[in-house]
């Protein structure tokens, strides 16, 4: 059938089943516009900002598992999109976001908003397309969206000149991707896969370390029956919480910089690392040279590079970690003895019991971990918590009790401030059942607060509930502990009316002072249907303990913080 | 770790951009590249990248899987087996004695390729150490221009 490039990119995304596009228009994408006005396959939500669109695009694919969709204009626009095209890449989130450029004729001359997008988002895309000709557009839309979510997923840029969404060609949109370059391994190498079930059988002291992937392949039933036939004992990184539920017994805690006591002496001292989906990110590691040192490991990712790229790897498992924690569990569930591990158990509830996950309550000033705390009681596992970057965001990971995976959702990777209010939107969109709260700090929230008008146009009911200490408070943190309280541009006393601000763009607002107040304000919240903020004003000093200081070893915790 | 040179064959989808692919990964990651040669492979839609690159062991093995990770990578090939060759051309003013320069490329294996009015081009292909030597043993004639082509390489 013949149509139109522009037409044939709206047919792609109907045909992928994709329901909702974010986006902004602008000149060199006006033909693919055009064709969004005449059809109703899908729904396109206008943000006020390109940012915006792909944070959105990104909070509705970690929050449903789909391949999110944004669409921008060239130059500026396509600018824009990149902080969100790099902070889906850092968490292997599969986007497809297509952005117009200037004619093909144009290309090269420095035209009117003309940058070069391939070029640019080269280092921050799984992999990225300028369109050529008309006659590869089909294909190369097909596979983008199978590229974007095989594999290790990522974003995919689609960039395509404007003469081409205006030229007319043939629309035949493949069924199947074959690319002779690109074959994702899933079944992991049986050999190794029995090494490594030998290994977990004669081990003492073996450590599940789950991680992102175990998200992204959706193993989360897989891994919680592995856990209940061996009682292995398991350690979460900060992308994987929910993966185990925080009533599993089991389940230690986040490992980390801000990860809990007893989770980082059990990968100080296992002896053997089972890692599903992990990558020994600095944030998880310390420092390397005392990371783990009694331990064997194996290391199951689906990307190879992520294996034996920080540590030696003694069971590298390249594979799906859905697939391979079945196979091993059938290769070990009849030889396994649960009792094997019970010293081990046992050491680890000592070390919980010695330092427990802990913050002083209070009763002149709300502590923003009881907030957070107050947030799981009263909605708990009805909603899908987004955060964005910052104090905030560990307290969040910390004192969240997360039932399910693609609960929380954060920009783990790449640490993006402003992250967290457009994820929370596209999370909303794709699960308009659940209440979507967005963690967020007084600064974080500023970037990006234009969506409050994105909100309340399109009726997405997302909270804010901002945590108000009037600090940009990590930064603020480590400056007490590490630069003598030189509080150097993190003093953030001067604010919007916050209440006025969200009203000003259509939402509602409170401010909140004492814990009465916030009960009522979040129950009026989720039930008013309005986007809102909830400005809650909590300790100005509080910390974010327990701490690994940076390039410290993992055992070496801050444990308090004591004024001098 | 002690960094070793190693030399990788890439074989890419040859197609716009995969260059860029390549080098802005050696540049993104802050790999060495000592030379990089592509061209074409007959009678496919293939390309062959030869890359010389220096690292220790972690490196070279994460630079073979970054590369292979990129989407138009067919495959990467990094073992001691291979052969490789470079290619070398030196230019040197006419006055030069010609036929000792001659003599010389004759013990390298190769020739003299261009004389013109004033100038005269050697040229010697072989494996980068001998090559190097060749330079080196030029260089009592003061060259006026050395151009080398970078390593190519091929499976034994």
């Amino acid at each position: 059938m013949k149509m139109s490039g522009a037409q044939m990119v709206c047919e792609a995304i109907i045909a992928e089943g994709v329901k909702t596009v974010f986006g902004y228009p602008g000149g060199a994408i006006m033909n693919v516009y055009d064709e969004i006005y005449k059809q109703n396959g899908f729904e396109h939500i206008l943000t006020r900002h390109e940012q915006a669109a792909v944070h959105s695009a990104d909070g509705y694919a970690r929050a449903t598992g789909e391949v999110g969709v944004a669409m921008v204009t060239s130059g500026p626009g396509f600018t824009n999109a990149i902080t969100g095209l790099a902070t889906a890449y850092t968490d292997s989130i599969p986007l497809v976001v297509i952005s117009g450029q200037v004619p093909l004729s144009l290309i090269g001359t420095d035209g009117f908003q003309e940058v070069d997008a391939v070029g640019i988002s080269r280092p921050c895309t799984k992999h990225n397309y300028l369109v050529r000709s008309i006659e590869d557009l089909a294909k190369i839309l097909k596979e983008a969206f199978y590229i974007a979510r095989s594999g290790r997923p990522g974003p995919v840029l689609v960039d395509i000149p404007k003469d081409i969404t205006g030229e007319l060609g043939e629309f035949d949109y493949p069924k199947n991707v074959d690319l002779p370059t690109y074959k994702p391994r899933y079944g992991g190498n049986d050999r190794q896969i029995k090494k490594a079930s030998e290994a977990i059988l004669k081990a003492k002291k073996p450590l599940l370390y789950i991680g992102g992937g175990a998200v992204l392949s959706n193993a989360y039933e897989e891994i919680r029956e592995f856990v209940s036939l061996t009682q292995i004992p398991a350690v979460e990184t900060l992308m994987a919480r929910g993966v185990m539920g925080a009533d599993n017994p089991l389940l230690i805690g986040m490992l980390g910089m801000h990860g809990n006591y007893a989770s980082n002496m059990a990968m100080s001292e296992t002896d053997l690392i089972i890692s599903l989906g992990a990558r020994f990110d600095d944030r998880v590691t310390g420092k390397l040279s005392e990371f783990a040192r009694y331990a064997d490991i194996i290391h199951i990712d689906i990307d190879p590079a992520n294996i034996g790229k920080i540590v030696d790897v003694d069971y590298p498992i390249v594979g799906d970690v859905k697939i391979v924690v079945q196979k091993i569990q059938a290769l070990i569930k009849d030889k396994v003895n649960p009792d094997r591990y019970q010293v081990w158990r046992d050491i680890l509830a000592r070390y919980d019991e010695l330092h427990p996950l802990s913050y002083k309550d209070s009763d002149e000033v709300l502590k923003p971990q009881w907030v957070i705390q107050r947030i799981g009681q009263l909605v708990g596992k009805d909603a899908i918590i987004t955060s964005d970057v910052g104090q905030h965001q560990m307290w969040g990971a910390q004192f969240y009790p997360f039932d399910r995976p693609r609960q929380w959702i954060n920009s783990g990777g790449l640490g993006t401030m402003g992250f967290g209010f457009p994820a929370a939107i596209g999370a909303k969109v794709g699960c308009p059942e659940k209440s979507v709260i967005n963690i967020t700090g007084d600064g974080s929230i500023l970037m990006n607060v234009q969506e409050l008008v994105t909100a309340s146009e399109h009726n997405i009911p997302v909270i804010n509930v901002i945590l108000n200490n009037h600090f940009l408070g990590m930064v603020r943190q480590w400056q007490t502990f590490f630069y003598d309280k030189r509080y150097s541009e993190t003093d953030l006393s001067y604010q919007p009316n916050w209440k006025m601000l969200a009203q000003a763009c259509g939402g509602e607002g409170y401010d909140v002072t004492t814990k009465d107040e916030f009960d009522k304000a979040l129950a009026s919240a989720i039930e008013g249907k309005k986007v809102t903020f909830i400005n809650v004003a909590v300790d100005r000093f509080e910390n974010v303990l327990p701490m690994v200081p940076a390039g410290g070893a993992l055992y070496n915790m801050l444990l308090e913080h004591k004024e001098q | 770790m002690d960094k070793v040179r190693r030399v990788i064959s890439v074989i890419v989808a040859n197609e716009a951009q995969v260059l860029a692919r390549v080098s802005g990964l050696f540049a993104g990651r802050g790999y060495n590249i000592d030379s990089l040669t592509v061209a074409p492979i007959p009678d496919s839609d293939l390309s062959h990248m030869t890359i010389v690159t220096k690292g220790n062991k972690r490196v070279i093995e994460q630079i073979v899987k970054q590369l292979h990770k990129l989407i138009p990578t067919f495959k990467v090939i990094e073992h001691d087996e291979m052969v490789e060759k470079e290619m070398v051309l030196i230019k040197f003013p006419i006055e030069k004695p010609i036929s000792d320069i001659q003599a010389l490329c004759q013990a390298y294996n190769g020739a003299i390729v261009n004389v013109g009015t004033d100038m005269f081009i050697a040229m010697v292909a072989d494996e980068s150490v001998r090559v190097e030597h060749f330079i080196e043993a030029t260089k009592r004639y003061q060259p006026i221009e050395v151009v080398r082509s970078g390593v190519v390489a091929m499976e034994r």
